[in-house]
């Protein structure tokens, strides 16, 4: 396979070596990446909850959707970057830890969900806008993306533990 | 009795032991404890982004204020039993670690500041505060919220 040495190779260049070694640059990217946590899954989760009609029901789901979501989504390009350079400084530890494994599914599912969601029951919005009750499709989305990024959440706290490696 | 013995009691409280023996323990409170950082993060910058004009602008700060509430005050709930808990199992660490010392300070002022000043100001009427204000006391929540949250994260390197 050729993913192994490639990820050899990248745990070999001096950027990933760099930041290992670092010792204030490594615990300013982890921090980061996890106080980013308030701004993408913080705001996902309101919008999660204001679908499943546990929050914020005076205000309309296209005013949350428009002014929040843009906020969630500038703290998921945070946490992609973040993510991306703690990944860089250590990929064949983290390519091979069960945990990171199962986080990495569990993100491609939870943004399938969120594109589904957009691409469908999201399109009509404005049918169901001020609706008391919002169509189970949107509310199981609103359900299914609390409980995976909750996974991930957990899945990435796990990932300092080598237990089945 | 003094601060350490007190802080070496907390650490041999059964508890205490009980996290410290178990594998999983410590990493799944933790893990808890995130989850009700997101929460508490989301609730915060709902009405800290709408005092400084952005967010959900067309909304009554108040109102938003009324609708973070319960969230907040849950994720609070959640996020200061298993803080205790993480306590317990590492008090005579934290009390030789200054970030956890700089994180008490913090979420001290945090509570203190978001229980008085920031809700009197969340709940006032906009039309009589100048929206000055709400700024400013948007900055400072943000602030001694980042406060905590980050010199919480610096215990487990110093």
């Amino acid at each position: 396979m050729a993913f192994l040495p490639f990820l050899e190779w990248l745990e070999s260049t001096s950027g990933s070596i760099a930041i290992r070694e670092s010792i204030l640059f490594y615990p300013l990217v982890e921090t980061t990446h996890v106080l980013t946590l308030c701004l993408f899954l913080g705001l996902t989760a309101l919008w999660d909850l204001r679908l499943l009609g546990l929050a914020m029901r005076r205000v309309p789901v296209s005013e949350v959707g428009g002014r929040l979501l843009p906020w969630a989504v500038a703290g998921f390009a945070l946490m992609v970057v973040s993510g991306g350079l703690l990944f860089y400084s250590g990929p064949l530890r983290a390519a091979q830890n069960i945990f990171f494994q199962v986080k990495m599914v569990m993100i491609v599912l939870a943004c399938l969900n969120a594109l589904v969601f957009h691409k469908t029951v999201y399109r009509r919005v404005e049918v169901w806008d001020r609706e008391a009750v919002i169509p189970l499709q949107a509310r199981a989305a609103g359900f299914l993306s609390l409980v995976l990024w909750a996974g991930v959440v957990v899945a990435g706290r796990m990932q300092a533990y080598n237990w089945f490696d | 009795m003094s601060l350490l013995s007190f802080f070496e009691w907390c650490e041999d409280t059964a508890v205490g032991h009980a996290i410290r023996d178990s594998l999983w323990l410590f990493p799944v409170i933790e893990s808890v404890h995130l989850l009700a950082l997101a929460l508490i993060g989301g609730a915060i910058l709902l009405v800290d982004l709408r005092l400084l004009g952005l967010g959900l602008r067309s909304q009554p700060v108040a109102q938003l204020a009324r609708d973070a509430q319960p969230w907040l005050i849950g994720g609070l709930v959640v996020m200061l039993s298993t803080g205790v808990l993480l306590f317990l199992s590492e008090s005579i660490k934290c009390y030789y670690s200054p970030p956890f010392w700089n994180k008490m300070t913090f979420l001290l002022l945090a509570l203190l500041f978001t229980s008085t000043v920031r809700r009197k100001v969340a709940a006032a009427s906009e039309t009589s505060m100048r929206p000055l204000w709400g700024k400013l006391v948007a900055l400072v929540s943000l602030a001694l919220w980042f406060g905590v949250g980050f010199s919480g994260r610096w215990i487990a390197f110093y």
